[in-house]
């Protein structure tokens, strides 16, 4: 971003949204195979996470996506701020939604909300016992029974054997598919890559991408839950 | 005060023009900042006008009722624009777009003006592939024409249906471009009132802001009018709802003559009436008659059964329907002129002959679906289609358009000499509120032509001409002198119209003058009838001025004291429209008297005692104007009677 | 052919002025032909009003065929009211059936203030095209029109974008207030265009930025503009406004 008037425009903001949203498609679609391990081989998986501990790579790539993610959320909040007052005081006392106009698309915002508590509490089940208790030197949570803090297997058996966890997280899984399915064909149309051709291909990936994202991460729950029974 | 010389350059038909540039005064670039141009209206005439006065350096002012200037009813024009570029060598040249222009005028308009509007047809098309308007292209990349009425050659420039939007805008991005550099001030939603005379000159204008009432005053060197026609004094026209004569009637009434109003061209291609209520009537495009074939049904009977809803037009055999177009006129066939189209279809529903209430006749489409294929047809009229299909609940793939007559143009305006400039000097009328260049009937896609040659290649020059002479006058207080007083005036008029506070709406007077027009001073026009229309119209006035009722205040947006205010005007100029036609015992073109028709039911002009421009002066309240003459001479073409066949 | 006449409610928004609060006033209106238009159903209901000595309803309207993008109104929670692909003077009373409430509303965005009852100030459109939505060619000493052969489908790409009437729909309909598919109109007819490409780059960031400073919303691809559009122009040309504009920041 070596251009600085470029973030004061509506687009450039609007870019920073989908770089960093394009960040996240990435990283879901990557977290999404890894957990995707665990259904076949819960050994195998816990190798992907000691591979991912507390090594200097590791650590760089997530303070990474937490950046992206703060950036994402501050842009996401400072738009939305914009948007309302632009909207002006006056609000329509009836409005129809015309079919072609997806839900998700004008409720990004609140789809975000959803998406960003889940993540604090996931970050605290998951993240917070095992990468960052490595680090600040936290013990292990005993009443996990984890072996190590790369036991990702452990965690995944300890959390989703509870059923108010296995919902909350499928309401987490639905936000964040919906956010997706706007949110992905939302990214290359702002970045300008999108034309008549590729309108309907680049929304049907949209569905394609957030299905599997989503279906990945709710069968790994799904089969834990199921195991634990 | 008032010149009455039409002005035409010395030389040639052909070097008229040329010559008049070569040896016009100008203003050198340093002075243009210091004079200060009026333009009132943003149409196209208006808008590039303005533009091009601006991009010349002068100070520009321009002013519209509208809320923004890409509204003028130019927009409107669905067609296109002609030009003699002969890009498809079919034997087009300047020469031939004037001819035709001149004898589809009915012979009535003045050579000189016209041949130059042929000649700058050229430059307008280029102008405006250089604005960036989407002309329609060929595959090989290059410029479409289609044919239109009133030609034998295709010469045409079209942007789908939408050619006078394309148009427009590409003018209002000229202007946009100058309001942006500071060169041309727009007014918005400001209104003109009236013009403002000193020492017999033009100097500027009272206006009205329409959302505050606030009057102002506003001084120029010179003032353009390029205010439009003056259609809506039928009430039903093709013209948008505010488009009004009030400009050019304040003109009038300030000292310029008014030429030729019984000229008001009747479009033979429009929606039908469909009930009281109805405010406009929808213009379906002319092009459509290069592909639809116009019919009424042969038998009485049959256009009986229709019209009770006992029969469809699909129901009709081909051997009942009677192409009255092709019977009549085998050479032009659907494409003869508009004046002789809507007249043939007024005829036929006169006759009993006519669908739908009796007031309209069949455009079909079934034969070019047959001949080309639904695709050609939709892809040349797939717009205009939908937009009938939207308006009548009728798909036109599938059954005949109906159509009817409505006004639509008014050839007729306020005089001006070749330099645009009326009888007042410093002020000038450009685009359809002058008379100039269509004689007594326009031919398609040429009012957008005129338009914009006006404002791109006449005005700039002519007014500059005129500029020249107005360096050392001073730029004048605006509020004393003539300039207070005149606002004063203006002040007195809305106080009048507001105290009238009777019980009848503005609309509902409007309607029924629009009757009286429709009924005595239409499209088939009789001595009697149009004496009749004179008493009933000023018996209609006297009842306007005691009986009108205005809601609301003067110091506030206040539509109906638009309304009220215009109307007040309409109802003045119906029965100069009336006189006019009363005085003219001719038809030729727009115009036509009965009493002279040939045998076979065509206008018959009346070149020893009509070839002239008649021009109206104003002599005052209840006095009978005053007409003046302005011979037409043709020294290029030979008067002849149009012959379509 | 006899078709039956509408009885309506209508509710519709009155407001004196920009500073004033505004408020629904409900009217009935009796025996409206289907066959009219939504405008002229309103020119009934003011005849209606004036004769009982109230002050008329004002809307923007104009040319009434569907193309000066004078007529505004948020019919029925719709801008241009309940049918595609059309302006409110275009739209018929066969849209509504016998008995209907329909609720009549200005435009309501940030961008486009209230003037008076149902009329609104677009100004704000003249603005972002007087900042960069034209050619900068004075008039003459242009070349002809036939020495750039553009490839059709260009032309009627740019003819499509070209068809905007700039009504401000798109604007009204957006959550967010968003004034992108106007500007992406006209950005993309002139980029489309060899004429308007020379200065393609300074048109997208001098409209942008003025778009921006007049408070418009930033767009979230919802596709609402679009679908409410009475032309029809599509969201495709806010991909190439992006395109342009962000290419034009790079190179900056």
């Amino acid at each position: 971003m070596s251009n600085p008037t470029l973030l004061k425009s509506s687009i450039g903001k609007k870019l920073l949204m989908s770089i960093t949203g394009m960040f996240f498609v990435l990283f879901l679609l990557f977290h999404a195979a890894m957990n995707a391990v665990h259904i076949f081989s819960p050994e195998a998986y816990n190798e992907v996470c000691e591979f991912l501990g507390a090594n200097w790579y590791a650590l760089v790539g997530t303070s990474v996506i937490a950046l992206g993610f703060i950036i994402h959320i501050a842009y996401g909040t400072i738009l939305t701020i914009q948007n309302r007052k632009a909207r002006g005081a006056d609000r329509y006392d009836s409005e129809v939604r015309p079919a072609s106009v997806e839900w998700a698309s004008k409720n990004m915002f609140a789809l975000g909300v959803i998406i960003f508590v889940g993540l604090i509490l996931h970050l605290w089940m998951f993240w917070s016992k095992m990468q960052f208790a490595e680090i600040a030197n936290i013990p292990l949570d005993a009443e996990i029974g984890a072996s190590s803090y790369a036991d990702g297997s452990s965690f995944i058996m300890y959390w989703f054997s509870k059923p108010w966890v296995v919902i909350t997280y499928m309401v987490w899984l639905v936000a964040i598919w919906f956010h997706l399915t706007h949110g992905f064909w939302s990214m290359f149309q702002t970045m300008g890559l999108n034309n008549k051709t590729w309108m309907s291909r680049l929304r049907c990936l949209s569905d394609i991408i957030a299905t599997i994202i989503c279906v990945a991460f709710a069968a790994v729950i799904i089969a834990a839950f199921c195991m634990s029974l | 005060m008032a010149t009455f010389d039409s002005k035409i350059p010395e030389g040639h038909l052909f070097e008229k023009w040329s010559n008049y540039k070569a040896h016009q005064k100008l203003v050198n670039p340093a002075n243009k900042r210091k004079l200060d141009v009026i333009v009132v209206g943003s149409g196209l005439a208006g808008a590039s006008a303005a533009a091009s006065l601006g991009e010349l350096g002068f100070n520009v002012k321009c002013f519209c009722y509208q809320d923004s200037p890409r509204r003028a009813h130019s927009i409107a024009a669905q067609g296109g624009i002609n030009a003699a570029k002969n890009y498809q060598n079919d034997g087009d040249s300047v020469y031939r777009l004037f001819y035709d222009t001149i004898k589809g005028g009915d012979y009535r308009a003045r050579e000189a003006n016209v041949y130059r509007l042929a000649e700058v047809s050229n430059n307008i098309i280029d102008q405006c592939v250089a604005q960036g308007v989407p002309f329609a292209r060929d595959y090989g990349g290059l410029l479409a024409n289609r044919s239109f009425g009133g030609a034998q050659v295709s010469r045409t420039f079209y942007a789908k249906g939408q050619t006078g939007q394309q148009l427009l805008l590409g003018a209002y991005s000229a202007l946009s471009r100058q309001i942006g550099k500071g060169t041309v001030k727009m007014y918005t939603r400001t209104e003109m009132m009236d013009i403002v005379v000193v020492d017999g000159k033009c100097r500027g204008i009272v206006t009205r802001n329409l959302i505050t009432g606030e009057i102002d005053a506003h001084f120029g060197h010179a003032v353009i009018l390029a205010t439009g026609g003056y259609g809506n004094v039928f009430f039903l026209s093709t013209n948008a709802m505010g488009s009004n004569g009030s400009a050019a009637w304040k003109a009038y009434k300030k000292g310029a003559y008014f030429a030729n109003p019984c000229y008001v061209q009747i479009h033979p291609t429009c929606i039908p009436v469909h009930g009281e209520f109805q405010s406009k009537l929808t213009l379906m495009s002319e092009s459509l008659r290069n592909d639809g074939r116009i019919w009424a049904p042969k038998k009485a009977e049959d256009a009986q059964a229709i019209r009770e809803g006992k029969k469809k037009a699909s129901d009709i055999p081909e051997e009942d329907r009677d192409f009255y177009l092709e019977r009549r006129y085998p050479a032009f066939g659907n494409l003869v002129p508009r004046d002789v189209a809507s007249r043939a279809a007024k005829e036929r529903c006169d006759h009993g002959f006519g669908v739908e209430n009796g007031g309209a006749v069949f455009l079909d489409f079934k034969y070019a679906i047959e001949r080309l294929g639904k695709d050609v047809v939709e892809a040349r009229y797939g717009n205009l289609f939908q937009m009938y299909e939207k308006i009548t609940n009728d798909n036109p793939y599938e059954t005949p358009m109906k159509i009817y007559p409505a006004i639509h143009y008014t050839m007729g305006g306020i005089w001006v000499d070749y330099e645009l400039q009326t009888t007042i000097p410093g002020l000038f009328a450009a685009g359809e509120a002058n008379f100039s260049d269509h004689g007594a009937n326009r031919l398609g896609a040429s009012a957008l032509m005129q338009g914009l040659a006006d404002g791109y290649f006449v005005i700039p020059y002519t007014v500059q001409n005129y500029l020249a002479d107005e360096l050392h006058t001073p730029r004048m207080d605006t509020n004393s002198g003539e300039f207070a007083k005149v606002k004063a005036d203006v002040k007195a008029h809305i106080d009048e119209l507001m105290n009238i506070k009777g019980t009848e709406s503005v609309d509902s007077i409007h309607k029924r003058l629009g009757h009286i027009m429709w009924e005595h001073v239409g499209m088939g026009r009789t001595k009697e009838g149009l004496q009749e229309g004179i008493k009933q119209i000023q018996e209609l006035r006297a009842e306007f001025w005691k009986n009108v009722r205005i809601p609301g205040s003067a110091n506030e947006l206040n539509v109906e004291l638009e309304k009220a205010n215009r109307v007040a005007d309409f109802l003045e100029l119906g029965e100069l429209i009336a006189r006019d036609a009363l005085h003219r015992e001719e038809s030729c073109g727009g115009h036509f008297r009965e009493e002279y028709q040939t045998e076979e039911g065509e206008a018959l002009r009346q070149d020893d005692k009509f070839a002239y421009v008649g021009a109206w002066e104003y002599k005052g309240k209840d006095v009978e104007p005053e007409l003046h003459k302005e011979e037409l001479k043709f020294e290029f073409v030979e008067l002849k009677q149009r012959n379509y066949k | 052919m006899e078709v039956q006449n509408l009885n309506l409610t209508l509710k519709v928004w009155r407001q004196k002025g920009p500073k004033e609060q505004g408020h629904f006033e409900t009217y009935s209106l009796q025996n409206i032909s289907p066959n009219s238009s939504f405008l002229e159903m309103m020119d009934v209901l003011n005849e209606q009003l004036i004769n009982e000595g109230k002050e008329p309803v004002a809307f923007d309207h104009d040319c009434r065929e569907g193309i000066c993008g004078m007529c505004s109104m948020y019919i029925n929670g719709e801008a241009h009211g309940p049918d595609d692909h059309v302006t409110t003077c275009q739209l018929h009373m066969r849209k509504f059936k016998d008995g209907d409430t329909i609720t009549v509303e200005p435009w309501r965005s940030a961008g486009f203030p209230v003037i008076k009852d149902l009329i609104v100030d677009r100004s704000a459109f003249d603005k972002i095209m007087q900042a960069g939505g034209f050619v900068s060619v004075n008039t003459g000493g242009v070349p002809d029109g036939n020495a750039i052969p553009i490839p059709k489908p260009n032309a009627d790409e740019a003819m499509d974008a070209a068809s905007c009437i700039g009504c401000g729909a798109c604007v009204a309909t957006c959550k967010n207030g968003s004034a992108m598919l106007f500007v992406s109109a006209k950005v993309s007819q002139l980029a489309l265009l060899p004429q308007g490409k020379v200065e393609a780059a300074r048109r997208a960031k001098a409209m942008v930025a003025k778009m921006d400073e007049l408070g418009f919303g930033n767009c979230t691809n919802t596709g609402a503009c679009e679908a409410e559009c009475p032309k029809g122009v599509s969201i495709t040309n806010i991909a190439r406004l992006n395109r342009e504009f962000l290419c034009a920041k790079f190179v900056d």
